[in-house]
């Protein structure tokens, strides 16, 4: 079984979008794959079900702030075949809710439990999910959500020690290698 | 706060219902004290003397300083045979070693491990990230100057230092000690409120009582 042929096979019954190869060459272990939010659950019951996909190895978030979406990725692990799938949901980042799948992977919990508090998605029904993960006390935006802006939130939370300099790696070399040159480098 | 902490009406199994407060009935109240030097001169020169020559760690490992501590106390680089050794617990300890970057939420575990050590107490900062934030100067949850928060008497820059370095700060904090300088507790103790007020800038949600010891 190959991956496209699994791919051929399970997109015979679900909405998916184009198959994303990872690696290329010879060793094409490592596919993704869009998954419609509403087909998820479905999908990945029969990946595990039927295609052996046992495995949840992470469930993570990446903020694609310019187009207000989230996207969420379930990569799945087949210990047999050694493959992994993983599926990418996309989700409105205004009020981002998503089903949770915690009843598929008893893990997922502990993954929706740290996108709630480090992206602000809500997985209504997932255990523990209104508890704190890893911060304490935090009081603002999600930090992990891009319009965070960290280095702004810590100048004005942690009092700095007075003198530190910065050394752009790349302005300092230069300046060390090549004096002659003009700071940008022409 | 979280709800085991809150005062609340018990039922006890005799049936008997009464108030608990954990944050007041399990805790002392009574703010530190200023310990006073012994009343003679020679004698807080010998007391100093067997401070220096018995620092005792707290084995706290807050940031990846702490990997640093392990050659330091295996027989490679063996501080033990300087009379510097770890000890599990805050109470037989009186060396306070925060290694590397403090997030707030550990800083909170090390107020609270700093305040159960006994007088007296001193703190080293190891690494840059305890004097000025070092990499994590941009960091939403690690604080950039450890001194706000406890009293350093010594910090030790790098980053990491080498066991070698942490040898050599052994031995500044031993002359610190022997000169009658090691009042880390005693300013801590004279400047309270500047230090709670500073830990409570950063700490948002406090449920300790302000002194745990």
């Amino acid at each position: 079984m190959t991956m496209r042929e699994l791919y051929d096979r399970t997109k015979a019954l679900f909405p998916l979008g184009e198959l994303i190869e990872q690696r290329s060459g010879g060793n094409n272990d490592l596919v993704f794959v869009t998954v419609p939010a509403a087909h998820l659950r479905a999908t990945i019951l029969h990946l595990r079900d039927k295609e052996g996909f046992s495995h949840l190895v992470l469930l993570t978030a990446v903020d694609w702030l310019e187009e207000g979406q989230f996207q969420l990725t379930y990569l799945l692990n087949n210990r047999q075949q050694a493959y992994d799938l993983g599926l990418r949901v996309m989700i409105s980042r205004d009020s981002a809710t998503m089903e949770s799948i915690h009843d598929v992977w008893p893990t997922a919990a502990t993954y929706q439990r740290e996108l709630r508090e480090m992206f602000g998605i809500d997985f209504p029904g997932s255990p523990r999910i209104e508890e704190e993960f890893i911060l304490e006390g935090w009081n603002d935006i999600p930090p992990y959500r891009r319009d965070f802006d960290t280095l702004k939130y810590a100048q004005e939370k942690f009092s700095e020690r007075p003198g530190r300099k910065t050394h752009d790696p790349e302005t300092h070399m230069r300046q060390q290698l090549y004096p002659d040159m003009s700071p940008t480098g022409k | 706060m979280k709800p085991e902490l809150m005062k609340r009406m018990v039922k006890g199994p005799d049936g008997v219902e009464f108030e608990v407060e954990p944050l007041r009935d399990y805790f002392c109240e009574v703010p530190p004290t200023v310990m006073p030097a012994a009343y003679i001169k020679i004698v807080e020169d010998l007391f100093n003397w067997a401070r220096a020559e018995s620092i005792w760690i707290l084995g706290f490992g807050t940031g990846c300083g702490a990997i640093e501590m392990r050659p330091l106390m295996t027989p490679r680089f063996d501080a033990y045979r300087y009379g510097v050794q770890w000890r599990p617990t805050p109470r037989q300890a009186n060396l306070f070693i925060i290694s590397g970057y403090l997030s707030t939420k550990t800083l909170k575990r090390a107020i609270r491990a700093y305040e159960q050590m006994q007088n007296p107490k001193y703190v080293i900062g190891l690494g840059s990230c305890t004097i000025n934030g070092g990499m994590y100067w941009d960091s939403y949850n690690t604080i950039k100057r450890l001194d706000d928060y406890l009293p350093v008497d010594l910090y030790i820059a790098g980053c990491m230092p080498r066991p070698e370095a942490l040898l050599a700060g052994f031995m500044d904090l031993k002359k610190i000690i022997r000169a009658g300088k090691g009042e880390g507790a005693n300013q801590y103790a004279e400047n309270f409120a500047w230090y709670k007020e500073n830990q409570k800038r950063v700490i948002h949600d406090w449920d300790m009582p302000d002194y745990n010891w």
